[in-house]
């Protein structure tokens, strides 16, 4: 029973804008090529001036180096998938289309699926069409997966084990930014609704030292986990203190906390712009095999980095002075602050220790996937899912939490009952929200939460 | 730069159809919230459940208008009940947890591509508005300068807001009562209003099928007024707003949630309008390399999330409250 | 010194001074009850009985279990095991809200006056059978504010009572720790109920004040109710207690009257320890044993 992954064709746009969109324009109108039918073209000349360029690579079922996909019809609109045409090309030897455009704006690059290679057909929704934001200015790096599949059926065992691998790898990087929520909260009371925006600073910080100031991906990726930890320390000097000073209730911090999230995901699509983005290394890696698990380099290390993290958080917590004066402070402010405990000082310790985790699973969620400005709003409700299934403030809790929650939203999709998929795969993050319903119905305290008087 | 359209966006939103769909939604989460301190981040949902009840009630199942309109309703308190069993006896945050996880997964489900035969999927559904327009005893819409509406939206604001003041009508009522009186002091300490021998958990409830019908009505107004129902229209953003807009007029007044649509919708479409204009031409008011025309329409949005967060800090009373009897800062 | 005994002490003469005496005319009657935190019996009470009609007083040294027994009787707390009965109705998982409309009525050690409600509104609230707060009728004002005057002067006249009516349309929060525990009794009053608990009524009382809020006390017993309190100001339990229940550990270890009692060497030992022959003020002992019940709490709630 072996592993057959699914073909994927990944397809890499680059679109790059270049300089002075009213001349350019009149320079560049694009010359639709001939349709499909006339055969593979030999090679697609990237067009001058600003233009959309995608390159089709066929990652081989993750093994080995990718292919190009020569041949494919793909189309890019103005505006809408309805919108002005402004060309059409077949992917050449090097899988490579260039379009020109008429400057910045909101593109929509379809793909011909008809035209695909015999053996594969698209995967997921099916999804033909993509759209693309570019800018001026700023050269637009956009890699999209037109995912595709062989159509022989994977079996039910090698599709189990893969999604408790990617569940694995999911609710790791969950337990991350879990583990952060889980302290603050811990320790400050704050339901913090930014939570999310402060894993997508992390995945934007990266992209940031990487494509703006061309750093590898591993510096930038600890320069951001860096720069989440000033961020969360001038959060709570700059804000969360000063409240906490005024008396405000945790209410009250909690709307700020929306506030703030509102704010932060603004100017995030301000300055990042509205589009997926990704970084310049390890953006298709082909996956080598562990025993039954077909593993790419980026994912062994991503369990390598978030489990060594976690441990090591876990037992520094435990351990530490740091660690237990948190743990005190969580249990109990007013008693540690009569014992003469410097509560301010160690809540900002929490804040730094937090924020630096939750960056750190921003970094990892942008070298698995692609930034993106609410990347990590989407995934908060699932943070907020597993801390509270694993039972509020208790560290064990959270990474537990985070564990079933990452591996009910990959698992859950590929579960048969009576030949009816109770989880739909585009909707898997209900299977995991649903689960954490039930089982607060029969443990409202949680996993490992302790039981909780009902009044 | 034209101020005149500057102000006919602001008004004509503030006194338009969205901020009708708010004001409903915030009248809804006033009772909750405002009133029995009852952590609802799920009113999307109520809304959600309440819209897709009536669309899929007259285009999928093919019944009557109003057969519709009760399931709509029917369908929201349910959803109270469901949601409030378990988690009204539990501290807050639970309740909080779980209603805005369940409005995610009503979206998800109502916009998922395996259920489009019965949902319509993400483009949602269509076809169901034509018994309410047909009620349009209009026949033109209104310009007079500084407000200006379709004959379409006419129809809908004249419908929606005699719903808003209906509503207000019957919260004042509520309120003013014994039973007003049970709910406010449920938000003050449970446990006290518990040892006086009142069913905390039944007024609760009560409270939560309130506002959950509030929330009800302002999903079917929302997909009424525009003639389609669309999943994404109710996501746990849309919560958020209302929210802001119960927390800017003042939560626990009559017409705090009211004042505040109207004024969140005046200042959303007003800056809208205003960066909007400031940003676009060949020679802008305010340069390209400093705000693009995309990016001005997210001016307001950055305005909006400080704006909540100092609202919250220095006035969490709002524009109307009294900050004395305001449960929000306390704790 | 020859006392002139009340009836309510008549009617106690013959009861023995032991732990878990039956008492001849009891009101609460309960066995074997227990409630654990984790592995620490906070109560076990092999049998308890409150007499009707008197003032009884329940002490005991820090986190002997007393605020946790008080939870139980009035259903804010589930027992591990056994029940009680108050006035031949058996309780022991029945909610707080319906052990309140039986009569059995209590306040809190931290009292719990609605700060953000006006006096007169705290008040109001606590009578029972509203019509206006039932959901259907509270809009129409016509059918429940002839009943919501009736409730009003009755308020009124408690607040008279408690010499709070200077402060009717005050916000309950803008009270002193003394006002509120007074609010707090004229509030539990507007419930009518045959046994009252207070939790600490002195606790955080100016010194000014005691001496009326003993009265009050005792004109509660006077007019024809129970009062079962937890103190630890020993003054107010000679003062006005006609019999004494003494907790330690979970358990019932004496009871008497309050002379006898307090001549009780285990008690002196159980509840003194060895600070018996030192001066130790009430509010020190107030203070170390909310500490103590706070944790108590702590386990069972967080």
């Amino acid at each position: 029973m072996h592993l057959r992954p699914a073909t994927l064709l990944t397809a890499i746009l680059a679109g790059l804008i270049l300089l002075a969109p009213v001349t350019a324009n009149a320079a560049t109108t694009p010359t639709p090529s001939p349709t499909a039918s006339t055969g593979t073209p030999e090679k697609n000349p990237v067009v001058k001036g600003p233009n959309i360029t995608v390159t089709l690579k066929d990652v081989k079922g993750g093994k080995g180096e990718p292919v190009p996909v020569p041949g494919v019809k793909l189309t890019v609109h103005k505006d809408s998938k309805t919108g002005e045409e402004l060309g059409t090309q077949t992917t050449d030897q090097a899988g490579r289309v260039s379009i020109g455009i008429p400057g910045n704006g909101t593109y929509v690059v379809e793909l011909d699926p008809k035209t695909l290679p015999e053996g594969v057909k698209l995967s997921g929704n099916g999804e033909t069409t993509k759209t693309v934001q570019v800018k001026i200015a700023a050269a637009t790096f956009v890699q999209f997966q037109i995912g595709a599949v062989v159509v022989k059926e994977a079996s039910f065992g090698s599709k189990l084990i893969d999604a408790s691998t990617s569940g694995l790898k999911y609710g790791l990087i969950i337990a991350l930014a879990a583990l952060g929520l889980s302290l603050i909260f811990g320790t400050t009371g704050l339901t913090n609704f930014a939570h999310g925006e402060l894993i997508t600073f992390g995945g934007i910080m990266t992209y940031m030292f990487n494509r703006g100031l061309g750093l590898p991906v591993i510096a930038a990726g600890a320069l951001a986990v860096l720069a989440s930890a000033l961020f969360g320390f001038a959060q709570d000097r700059g804000m969360w203190r000063p409240l906490r000073n005024r008396g405000t209730g945790l209410i009250a911090m909690m709307i700020v906390s929306i506030g703030f999230a509102l704010l932060l995901r603004s100017v995030f699509q301000y300055t990042f712009g509205g589009s997926t983005k990704t970084l310049s290394q390890y953006v298709a890696q082909g996956r080598s095999d562990y025993g039954p698990i077909a593993l790419s380099d980026k994912e062994v290390a991503i369990f390598a980095i978030s489990i060594v993290t976690l441990v090591v958080t876990c037992i520094a917590l435990m351990r530490t002075r740091l660690g237990k004066a948190m743990r005190a402070v969580s249990d109990n402010p007013a008693l540690s602050a009569s014992s003469g405990m410097r509560v301010d000082g160690v809540i900002s310790s929490v804040w730094i220790l937090g924020t630096a985790l939750t960056g750190l699973s921003g970094v990892l969620l942008a070298i698995n996937q692609q930034v993106n400005f609410q990347m990590g709003f989407k995934v908060l409700l699932l943070v907020f899912a597993a801390v509270t299934l694993g039972g509020l403030g208790t560290i064990w809790g959270a990474l537990l939490g985070s564990l079933v929650i990452g591996l009910m939203v990959e698992v859950a999709p590929v579960i048969t009952l009576w030949g009816w998929h109770p989880v739909p795969a585009s909707i898997k993050d209900v299977g995991a929200l649903v689960v954490m319903i039930l089982i607060l119905l029969v443990r409202p305290q949680g996993l490992l939460g302790r039981a909780q008087r009902i009044g | 730069m034209d101020f005149g359209t500057v102000i006919d966006a602001a008004f004509s939103a503030a006194l338009g159809p969205q901020a009708i769909v708010f004001a409903l939604a915030a009248i809804g989460l006033n009772v909750h919230f405002g009133y029995t301190g009852l952590l609802n981040f799920g009113q999307a949902g109520f809304m959600a459940i309440a819209a897709f009840g009536l669309a899929v009630s007259v285009v999928t199942w093919d019944l009557s208008f109003w057969l519709g309109l009760v399931i709509a309703l029917g369908a929201s308190v349910l959803l109270a009940l469901v949601l409030g069993v378990p988690t009204l006896r539990l501290r807050a945050d639970y309740l909080a947890i779980v209603t805005i996880a369940t409005s995610e997964i009503l979206r998800l489900i109502f916009g998922a591509v395996e259920f489009k035969d019965t949902f319509g999927g993400s483009n949602g559904l269509t076809g169901f508005a034509s018994t309410y327009r047909d009620l349009n005893p209009y026949n033109s819409g209104l310009d007079i300068g500084v407000v200006s509406f379709s004959v379409n939206d006419l129809w809908s604001i004249t419908v929606g807001w005699t719903l808003v003041g209906l509503g207000c009508l019957l919260v004042w009522a509520l309120m003013r009562s014994p039973w007003g009186r049970v709910l406010k002091s449920i938000r003050e300490d449970e446990d006290a209003v518990r040892s006086l021998g009142k069913n905390v958990f039944a007024y609760k409830m009560q409270a939560l099928v309130l506002g959950g019908i509030f929330g009800g009505i302002a999903g079917i107004f929302h997909i009424l007024k525009q003639g389609s129902a669309v999943p994404t229209d109710f996501n746990t953003t849309f919560t958020f707003y209302a929210y802001a807009a119960l927390l800017i007029g003042g939560a626990a007044r009559v017409l705090g949630p009211v004042v505040g649509s109207i004024v969140f919708w005046f200042l959303i479409a007003g800056l809208g309008s205003f960066f909007g204009q400031a940003t676009s031409g060949t020679d802008p008011l305010i340069p390209d390399f400093i705000m693009t025309n995309t990016q001005s329409s997210l001016i307001r949005f950055i305005l909006l999330g400080l704006g909540l967060m100092l609202l919250m800090i220095f006035r969490p009373q709002g524009i109307f409250g009294d900050r004395r009897e305001i449960a929000i800062d306390a704790r | 010194m020859p006392v002139e005994l009340s009836a309510a002490r008549k009617a106690l003469e013959g009861v023995p001074a032991e732990p878990g005496a039956p008492k001849p005319d009891p009101i609460v009657k309960g066995s074997n009850i227990l409630r654990t935190f984790g592995g620490l019996k906070a109560v076990d009470v092999e049998h308890i009985e409150i007499q009707r009609g008197v003032i009884t007083a329940l002490i005991g040294p820090n986190g002997a279990g007393k605020t946790t027994l008080f939870n139980l009787l009035t259903g804010f707390d589930e027992p591990d095991e056994g029940d009680w009965s108050f006035n031949d109705h058996t309780l022991g998982k029945v909610p707080a809200y319906k052990v309140a409309r039986l009569g059995m009525v209590r306040t809190f050690q931290l009292t719990k006056v609605l700060s953000k409600l006006k006096v007169i509104e705290n008040m109001r609230l606590g009578a029972t059978g509203q019509r206006g707060e039932k959901f259907w009728s509270a809009p129409f004002k016509s059918l429940w504010s002839s009943q919501e005057d009736e409730i009003t002067a009755r308020a009124d006249a408690l607040l008279e009572r408690f010499k709070l009516d200077a402060k009717r349309e005050d916000f309950a929060g803008s009270l002193s720790g003394g006002q509120r525990k007074l609010l707090e009794m004229a509030r539990a009053l507007m419930v009518d109920p045959e046994l009252i608990m207070l939790d600490e009524p002195m606790a955080g009382v100016n010194p000014a004040l005691k001496q009326s809020l003993l009265g009050h006390v005792k004109s509660l017993r006077d007019e024809g109710r129970t009062v079962l309190f937890v103190e630890h100001d020993m003054d107010m339990v000679r003062d006005i207690s006609d019999w004494v229940i003494v907790m330690a550990q979970g358990q019932i270890v004496a009871e008497g009257t309050p002379q006898s009692v307090m001549a009780d060497q285990r008690v002196i030992d159980a509840y003194l320890g060895a600070h018996h022959d030192t001066d130790i003020t009430e509010v020190d002992l107030a203070e170390l044993e909310i500490e103590a019940e706070a944790e108590l709490d702590q386990e069972g709630t967080s």
